[in-house]
């Protein structure tokens, strides 16, 4: 099966090399990073963790929303979402895939990463992250295999395969609260501190997932003229308007909290990444992006109108991924580590070789997720 | 499914890849376990004297067993000192030992480079404790003078 | 009405645990639970050491402590404030107490140097969220341990100290030393390190190497659950504050104003 995954034009060929160029660079990047710790990346005794750890929260968000593919198919058996759940569910894979890898590259002495494993810590909330993790990108492999496989055959998907798929709903929502729960816990970081960080973990994942698979399925069509049900664009693009409302306005509530009790702890992170703290303000360019890109696309895509036009649906796609990859891919992670537990500001500027090495486990993704796409487009039009 | 001609390219792919991922292992068990090393008793000698000398029997356990077993030993003591605080061990003879691998193995075993290092060399382990771990000889003058102590008793 | 949240939070944590950890199958669950370090935070040990830091007495400007603890301990200095790694050092006053109005409460000056280490908390948050106990509160004293063998270097408990207490080997320790001792191990890169408590020194009745060297007399280490030592007399006789109290970490690091 997977062997097709390979089999397309001159242009597919190349843009895989092309991806598996780009995750060698990352990897002759990781090899040095081996080599001489983690000092080559931008972080810090202040800012210990950095773009390896926001991206992988982010991607977290992008595997969750798989779910709201799973949930309207097999729940309310909306039948018009019959071809794309499957692209939900590699795009999860490849989502989880390039989260491993994002853990891997943060470890300080990743030989030893089995150490979790050998001693089990049931008090860790990391322990349970890397539990979930795992099971959710073997449901998804196991229940997308097995989908396309029937579809290959013509026969009935297996009995025990539909258990899964209902475990995979609450254990979409269980893998992005727990990853939210690794931030919520801490005390003396005010940012993460907050109630609703599970909540905003999920709404933004319900935006920038199907706004990441909207923008896949818009490039495959244009590359390989394969086409889902128009109607399903149309439910995912709502899904994604809802899914970016609601992550507005948790993320409005905060400010309220914050600013409206006037507790410093809690403004102060809000007051660095949009207006700057002590002359401190190397995020605020960044943060007001992406709240402008996120207000303007949801606002664009309220109406039908531009929602009905492809161009325009997928501009709309792209500034909510963007926005949404801005504020957890970045802001979050890195400005909750500002002020420190100290009160002082130190910033972070992320490196070249940091920088590489994610770009190589982004490629690595991407190579999956290309491979997962065009198998099973390939298999289709065989049928 | 697979067609034959695939299989043979995917069976040949994972053989490889198995070949690759256990070559560690392989080339510890094929290559470089063929190269003989001889049993360093020269310098045990001078050790078990300077223990002589300090009022203790000898090694705090007899040879056989500290060559088959010492990594274990260590890796034994290492987890009693840091996590459980037993910081003392008693061996067969009823002799108190501070279980320390600078502070009392290497107290004896001055010289890391002919007693640990020749063996781990040639059985081709990189053992890595002394990444953390000083060694006397090139550190300190206080262990030099005990290894010149050592040397005179030679 | 203390005791009794702690007694809340200990059952609730349990009982989640244990229904989440069902699935798994339960005696499973209650092995896990009983073997680890779980419990220790709730521990009543006869023995919990704790530092009180006499502000009055810490001279200005001087820095024996430690430098004392630093040599003694091979922590490295690499000369940036990025790959930075230290055990108890400095720090202006306004960065320990943050919510003083310091033009009022003028008992110390904002930026006056306070000298700040490893607070050795009752409930460490670092301890609750290590994947793989490489750090642990040791229940028969209460010093928050580090086990360098087995930390993986995720950096969580630097995250969860409320304090920065913790420092991370992004670089080759070594080469940040310029005088080893040979009597206390370095690190390896990649792992997270912070103070002990002078954890190797102590069980022989001593004081810690910061304590032993301060010769104003600044420092003192005792045993906080004995009425009668000295730092209990110290603290009963003088006026202290401790770091961010309200996060109930509980630091056993008390400042004498």
């Amino acid at each position: 099966m997977i062997e097709k995954g390979f089999k397309g034009n001159n242009f597919y060929k190349i843009w895989l090399l092309g991806l598996a160029l780009v995750a060698a660079n990352g990897i002759y990047f990781y090899m040095r990073q081996l080599d001489e710790g983690l000092g080559i990346t931008g972080m810090s005794r202040d800012i210990s963790w950095g773009f390896y750890i926001s991206n992988f929260t982010f991607l977290v968000g992008v595997a969750a929303s798989a779910v709201m593919l799973v949930i309207p198919y097999y729940l309310h058996h909306y039948k018009k979402f019959d071809k794309v759940v499957i692209f939900g569910e590699w795009l999860a894979v490849g989502a989880v895939l390039m989260c491993g890898l994002f853990i891997m590259a943060d470890m300080g002495q990743p030989q030893r990463a089995f150490n979790i494993l050998l001693h089990p810590t049931p008090g860790s909330v990391l322990f349970w992250d890397m539990n979930v993790l795992t099971g959710y990108v073997a449901i998804n492999f196991v229940v997308g295999w097995n989908t396309l496989k029937s579809e290959q055959s013509g026969l009935k998907l297996p009995g025990w395969v539909k258990p899964l798929v209902f475990i995979s709903i609450p254990w979409a929502v269980g893998i992005h609260t727990v990853t939210a729960f690794l931030y919520a816990g801490l005390p003396g970081r005010h940012l993460w501190l907050t109630a609703i960080m599970a909540p905003r973990f999920l709404a933004s994942a319900f935006a920038s997932g199907p706004a990441f698979l909207l923008i896949l399925l818009h490039v495959v069509k244009k590359t390989t003229r394969y086409e889902v049900e128009p109607d399903a664009i149309s439910t995912l693009s709502k899904i994604m308007i809802y899914g970016m409302i609601v992550n507005i306005f948790f993320y409005s509530m905060e400010f309220f909290t914050a600013f409206y009790s006037n507790i410093p702890d809690h403004k102060e992170t809000l007051q660095y990444l949009f207006f700057g703290l002590d002359g401190h303000d190397k995020l605020v360019p960044w943060v007001r992006t992406s709240a402008v890109l996120g207000i303007i696309g949801v606002i664009m895509l309220l109406f039908k109108k531009v929602r009905q036009t492809e161009g325009l649906l997928i501009l709309g796609a792209l500034l909510i991924f963007i926005s949404t990859y801005i504020d957890k891919g970045m802001a979050l992670v890195i400005g909750g580590f500002i002020p420190s537990t100290l009160g002082e500001v130190t910033e972070y500027t992320i490196t070249y070789p940091e920088l590489s090495i994610s770009l190589g486990i982004w490629a690595i993704g991407f190579f999956t997720i290309s491979v997962f796409f065009k198998m099973t487009i390939n298999i289709r039009r065989s049928i | 499914m697979f067609k034959m001609y695939s299989k043979i390219k995917v069976f040949t792919g994972v053989f490889i890849f198995l070949a690759l991922a256990t070559f560690p292992f392989w080339n510890k068990v094929f290559i470089v376990s063929k190269t003989n090393y001889e049993m360093p008793d020269a310098n045990i000698k001078p050790a078990l004297a300077f223990a002589r000398e300090n009022g203790f029997s000898g090694c705090i356990e007899d040879r056989a067993f500290m060559r088959a077993k010492h990594m274990k030993l260590l890796n034994h003591w290492r987890n009693e000192v840091v996590r459980e605080n037993k910081k003392t061990y008693i061996n067969s003879k009823g002799e108190h030992f501070n279980k320390s691998l600078t502070g009392t193995c290497l107290k004896c075993h001055s010289n890391k480079e002919e007693f640990c290092d020749s063996c781990h060399t040639s059985a081709g382990v990189k053992p890595y404790c002394f990444d953390c771990h000083i060694t006397g000889i090139q550190n300190t003058n206080q262990l030099n003078s005990k290894a010149e102590a050592i040397h005179e008793i030679k | 009405m203390k005791l009794n949240n702690e007694v809340n939070r200990k059952e609730f944590l349990k009982l989640s645990g244990v229904a989440a950890l069902l699935g798994f199958g339960g005696p499973l669950a209650f092995k896990i639970y009983a073997s680890g370090e779980f419990d220790a935070a709730e521990s009543n040990s006869k023995v919990r050491y704790g530092m009180a830091v006499d502000t009055r007495k810490c001279k200005e400007g001087c820095t024996d402590c430690a430098s004392a603890c630093h040599l003694k301990h091979n922590v490295p200095d690499h000369k940036s404030k990025k790959n930075e790694i230290k055990w108890i050092w400095k720090e202006p006053a306004k960065h320990l107490f943050q919510d003083r109005d310091y033009n009022i409460e003028a008992e110390f000056s904002a930026d006056m140097p306070f000298l700040t280490l490893c607070n050795h908390c009752k409930n460490p948050s670092c301890v609750r969220v290590c994947p793989t106990q490489a750090t642990w509160k040791r229940k028969d004293d209460g010093i928050v341990m580090m086990d360098y063998h087995r930390c993986i270097g995720c950096r969580f408990c630097m995250a969860a100290c409320p304090y920065g207490s913790r420092s991370f080997n992004y670089a080759e320790p070594r080469k940040g030393i310029a005088k080893l001792n040979p009597d206390f191990p370095t690190r390896t890169r990649g792992v997270v390190e912070k103070c002990n408590f002078c954890e190797e020194i102590i069980g022989t009745g001593k004081n810690p190497y910061c304590v032993q060297s301060c010769k104003e007399g600044a420092l003192t280490f005792g045993n906080l659950n004995d009425p009668d030592s000295e730092i209990r007399k110290l603290l009963k006789n003088n006026p202290s504050i401790k770091r961010k109290a309200g996060l109930g970490t509980e630091p056993s690091v008390f400042y004498l104003v």
